[in-house]
């Protein structure tokens, strides 16, 4: 590394552009180490599994033909005729279920470690935000091959947007460009899918990355705590990044096991005449909503279940997304963890709930 | 006020008088222009004599799927087929003789009313006539 900073290209640029931060991040940034450091590998995979997505994605749109007469047959296409079509479509299938796995695992261990407290609370904001574009991502992709399953997971996830009080009828008509899902829903999930997200997303990514890199790691509580010869670091470079890149690899020989075996069903085209499959489900991450939607009665007090469902998951995603912010002013409930039990309840809720749905 | 304090109130309404005229246009232009839908107020949808006893079949009124039903003893049933759940589209279970929704496990009756799951109303009715064999829906709006 020091070798890299004496050499003669980073020199001609220092003393044109003053690279002394990076310097003193390749220098002097260092990473804790004690029983919970593993859990800091996660959001490192969950980027590298975005940077694969972006790659596949990019190649997919070589192929890929927005349109109701021309999604489903250019998506048989790819997976038919194009030569490795059939594994770049698994890659990006696998790798967007991988990336919504880890970001999930990362979001609960900043959680339950409370890496998320002062000073990092926008890092928490914006790191809540990526998982809720990441599953925007999830949910406009789902709809692009145009197949049956796509077409009802979508009628019901834009009716349920429908249910928003006030401006729920006028956002269901701007995601579906019309009454029905049809051609354009499609031309507009894509849109959101391969320019608007990716446009959004990369923006609070490097916000969320550039604050990781100026705070540095979290110290969890007892570490803190430890006297100062007690504590062990080792260097962000190249230390750290070697391990990382190590864990990388592992996850990218799974993901190509995945995709080599595990092949990403077409199934038939989406027809607007036809019934709604028999065991319709969404993607594993939307389970959780979906099974509690479908447990609701018809009506909750004077409000329709699915607009009370709607309600409620708004309402706990916010407070999950600021959570840094609540402070708890009794002793007694911070001694009793109201915090870690939450989460726990939470975890179990979301675990139990998407169990049940697959079980059912 | 001085004419600094001026030219910034200006200078403030001139910006968010340009911010309006940017984001408007873009707002309306995400709405969807209506359709014109094709005004149906009935439809032949085949033959009494084709149609098997105990089965079903969806057709388009207008933008709106509807499901035909032949019951067991021939009497026709027409109802919306779009599921007042979450707009799923419904299908006719032979062995039960019900209106099933799979997306969330909705359950009607062959009249639209809805028994079980949760579809909070009914399907809309349409009207079936039946002239020299031919089946004819009618919208009971119109």
């Amino acid at each position: 590394m020091n070798s890299f900073l004496d050499s003669k290209t980073f020199n001609w640029l220092d003393s044109r552009y003053n690279l002394d931060p990076i310097k003193k991040l390749i220098l002097h940034k260092k990473v804790p180490v004690h029983k919970h450091t593993i859990w800091y590998y996660m959001g490192g995979v969950t980027l590298f599994l975005f940077m694969i997505q972006v790659f596949t994605g990019i190649l997919l749109l070589m192929y890929y033909q927005p349109g109701e007469s021309s999604a489903f047959e250019s998506v048989r296409l790819i997976v038919t005729k194009v030569k490795f079509g059939w594994l770049i479509r698994n890659l990006h299938s696998w790798s967007a279920n991988l990336m919504i796995f880890f970001a999930f695992v990362h979001m609960f261990s900043v959680f339950f470690t409370k890496a998320y407290e002062k000073p990092r609370e926008l890092t928490w904001v914006s790191g809540f935000l990526l998982l809720v574009l990441g599953m925007a991502f999830g949910f406009s992709g789902y709809l692009l091959p145009w197949n049956e399953l796509a077409f009802f997971a979508t009628k019901v996830g834009t009716d349920i947007v429908g249910a928003v009080p006030f401006v729920g009828e006028e956002l269901k008509l701007v995601l579906r460009g019309g009454q029905d899902v049809t051609g354009a829903t499609l031309s507009r999930f894509f849109g959101i899918h391969a320019a608007i997200l990716p446009a959004i997303f990369t923006l609070i990514l490097i916000f969320h990355l550039l604050m990781v890199q100026r705070q540095g790691m979290s110290e969890p509580e007892f570490f803190k705590k430890l006297p100062e010869n007690k504590k062990k670091y080792i260097s962000f470079l190249p230390d750290f990044a070697l391990r990382d890149f190590l864990l990388w690899l592992i996850v990218f020989y799974f993901l190509i096991f995945l995709a080599l075996f595990f092949q990403w069903d077409l199934g038939l085209k989406a027809d607007a005449l036809a019934p709604a499959p028999q065991g319709i489900k969404p993607e594993w991450y939307f389970m959780f909503m979906f099974q509690s939607l479908k447990l609701l009665p018809p009506h909750i007090w004077f409000i329709e279940g699915e607009t009370f469902g709607v309600l409620f998951f708004t309402f706990a995603g916010l407070v999950w997304m600021l959570v840094p912010f609540i402070k708890l002013k009794s002793e007694k409930f911070q001694k009793r963890n109201v915090i870690i039990i939450t989460g726990i309840v939470v975890v179990a809720f979301i675990v139990g709930m998407t169990i049940y749905g697959y079980l059912e | 006020m001085n004419r600094r304090k001026f030219i910034n109130g200006i200078m403030g309404i001139g910006g968010l008088g340009t911010l309006g005229a940017a984001v408007y246009p873009v707002l309306e232009y995400l709405v969807p222009p209506e359709s014109a839908e094709p005004n149906v107020s009935s439809l032949k949808i085949g033959k009494f004599s084709d149609f098997e006893m105990n089965s079903s079949k969806i057709v388009k009124f207008g933008r709106i799927p509807v499901i035909v039903v032949k019951d067991e003893k021939g009497m026709m049933h027409a109802l919306a087929a779009t599921c007042t759940h979450l707009d799923c589209i419904v299908q006719y279970r032979k062995d039960a003789k019900q209106i099933y929704c799979a997306c969330h496990n909705g359950v009607y009756d062959i009249k639209g009313r809805n028994l079980s799951g949760p579809p909070p109303k009914p399907l809309e009715q349409y009207a079936v006539k039946i002239i020299d064999d031919e089946i004819i829906i009618k919208s009971q709006k119109s």
